[in-house]
């Protein structure tokens, strides 16, 4: 054909749409076999890792438009849909083990905020909001994508073979993210005095919510061999973070770490006042408009 | 025709120069007695152009007289651009798109860190110059990654290694 687009232009033709209705269970015709394990916990566990990946992907989406350039507008939105893939492989699992009728779009859409298990990191607004810039969104994204990625390569050994199929495949996408971040970090740090501003401010902010990631969660504990255990990360994490600071010449921050609230954290469904706002944008349409379809 | 020989010639939606085949995300096609059972693979997890794969494998399969037709997915081993095969490759650069260089099996252990764009050489797919520096490691879609031709000026899309 000799425009593209030509195959776009049938009326009527839903299917030449890769978005809007007509979506399937993210798992259709995925071997479905449960562990013998405690199934609340798995099912727990399945939201942990998937409200993560959901919620830090609609944190990205925002910079979508908003970024420095065009190409890290399509980098940003990429990196969102890597994740939002892996939240709706997550959430499907997390209904499926729980079988109670919900599906992933219940439990992304009508789960209040204290049912979401998200790590705070997560949720807290880096920009393009008030919250923060360019360079803590690259903060971020630096400690998220290093500590999922190392997760996620341990958890491919997992004995629930969707939570390994899900991790295998994750990790090849969060390599490519914490190169990006990586590499944004040597860029703002080599780059003027007011980029090498952003990026220590922005690691500097980000690097309070670091402790929680590595703090291991009575749902963990009770799935050996399945959940991986955080705390085992930190070295990892470390020295990973250890040499892109190096590289960078920067020093490691020494912000004081946001505790948890009565022993309670992200985990657990305690968030920081920036969720509320977070959950409100991304949940008001489902919810005023039960069932629509578009 | 047989039920794969079909299944095989079902396009990419988003890379519609290749095949689902090329692509490597046909998995398997079975024919048992008068049902059809399909499987794929995604190649990224958040690829959005999987329903529209599973619904042009169904409607393919049954306009050539498969009446029962089932498209499973499968998430392991996860999907990578060796499984591009060789007619594939030859198609993308054909079309102008760098196709992804082979990397065999995954090393075990941790993910090597890369604090730099990779230095391999990516031949420019319209004037063939090896003078091509990486714009943006993320393109149009997930697979792809945006570089420029500093010969003949042009930019193009890469295929990048997964």
């Amino acid at each position: 054909m000799d425009n593209a687009y030509d195959g776009l232009t049938d009326a009527g033709e839903e299917k030449h749409w890769a978005f809007g209705t007509g979506f399937t269970d993210a798992l259709t015709g995925v071997g479905r076999d449960i562990p013998a394990v405690d199934r609340e916990a798995l099912t727990a566990y399945c939201l942990m890792l998937g409200d993560d990946a959901l919620v830090y992907s609609q944190r990205l989406a925002e910079w979508c438009s908003r970024a420095p350039e065009l190409e890290e507008d399509v980098a940003l939105a990429n990196i969102a849909l890597d994740l939002l893939g892996q939240a709706r492989l997550l959430l499907s699992r997390a209904a499926e083990v729980e079988d109670a009728g919900r599906d992933e779009d219940a439990l992304a859409y009508l789960r209040d905020e204290r049912a979401f298990r998200n790590v705070r990191l997560a949720e807290i607004d880096c920009g393009p909001g008030p919250g923060g810039d360019f360079g803590t969104t690259i903060a971020r994204l630096l400690v998220f994508s290093t500590w999922r990625l190392a997760l996620f390569q341990r958890l491919a050994g997992s004995a629930d073979p969707v939570l390994a199929a899900v991790a295998a495949k994750g990790v090849k996408e969060l390599a490519y993210h914490r190169d990006h971040a990586a590499q944004w970090v040597l860029r703002l740090a080599g780059g003027t005095e007011y980029s090498r501003e952003r990026i220590v401010e922005g690691l500097a902010k980000v690097w309070a919510f670091t402790d929680e990631l590595f703090a291991t969660h009575p749902v963990e504990a009770a799935l050996p061999g399945v959940a991986v255990d955080p705390a085992e990360l930190r070295a990892e994490f470390d020295q990973v973070i250890g040499t892109v600071l190096t590289a960078a010449g920067l020093d490691l921050p020494e912000t004081r770490q946001v505790a948890p609230l009565a022993g309670q954290s992200g985990r657990d469904g305690i968030h920081t006042e920036a969720m509320g706002f977070l959950l409100a944008e991304m949940q008001h349409i489902a919810r005023s408009m039960p069932g629509a379809v578009w | 025709m047989t039920a794969r020989q079909v299944a095989e010639q079902v396009l990419d939606p988003e890379l519609p120069v290749l095949t689902l085949a090329d692509l490597g995300v046909l998995r398997d096609v079975r024919e048992d007695g008068g049902r059809v059972t399909v499987t794929i693979t995604p190649t990224y997890s958040g690829c959005p152009a999987m329903d529209e794969m599973r619904a042009d494998l169904v409607s393919r399969l049954t306009e050539a007289g498969y009446a029962d037709v089932e498209v499973r997915t499968v998430l392991h081993p996860a999907w990578t651009t060796d499984w591009i095969s060789e007619d594939g490759l030859r198609k993308l650069a054909d079309h102008g798109i760098a196709p992804p260089q082979r990397i065999g099996p995954h090393a075990v252990g941790p993910v090597p860190l890369n604090l730099e764009p990779p230095s391999r050489r990516v031949p420019c797919p319209l004037c063939g110059s090896i003078r091509t520096t990486e714009l943006s490691r993320f393109g149009s879609t997930a697979c792809k990654a945006l570089r420029r031709c500093e010969d003949c000026r042009e930019p193009f899309e890469q295929i990048k290694e997964l």
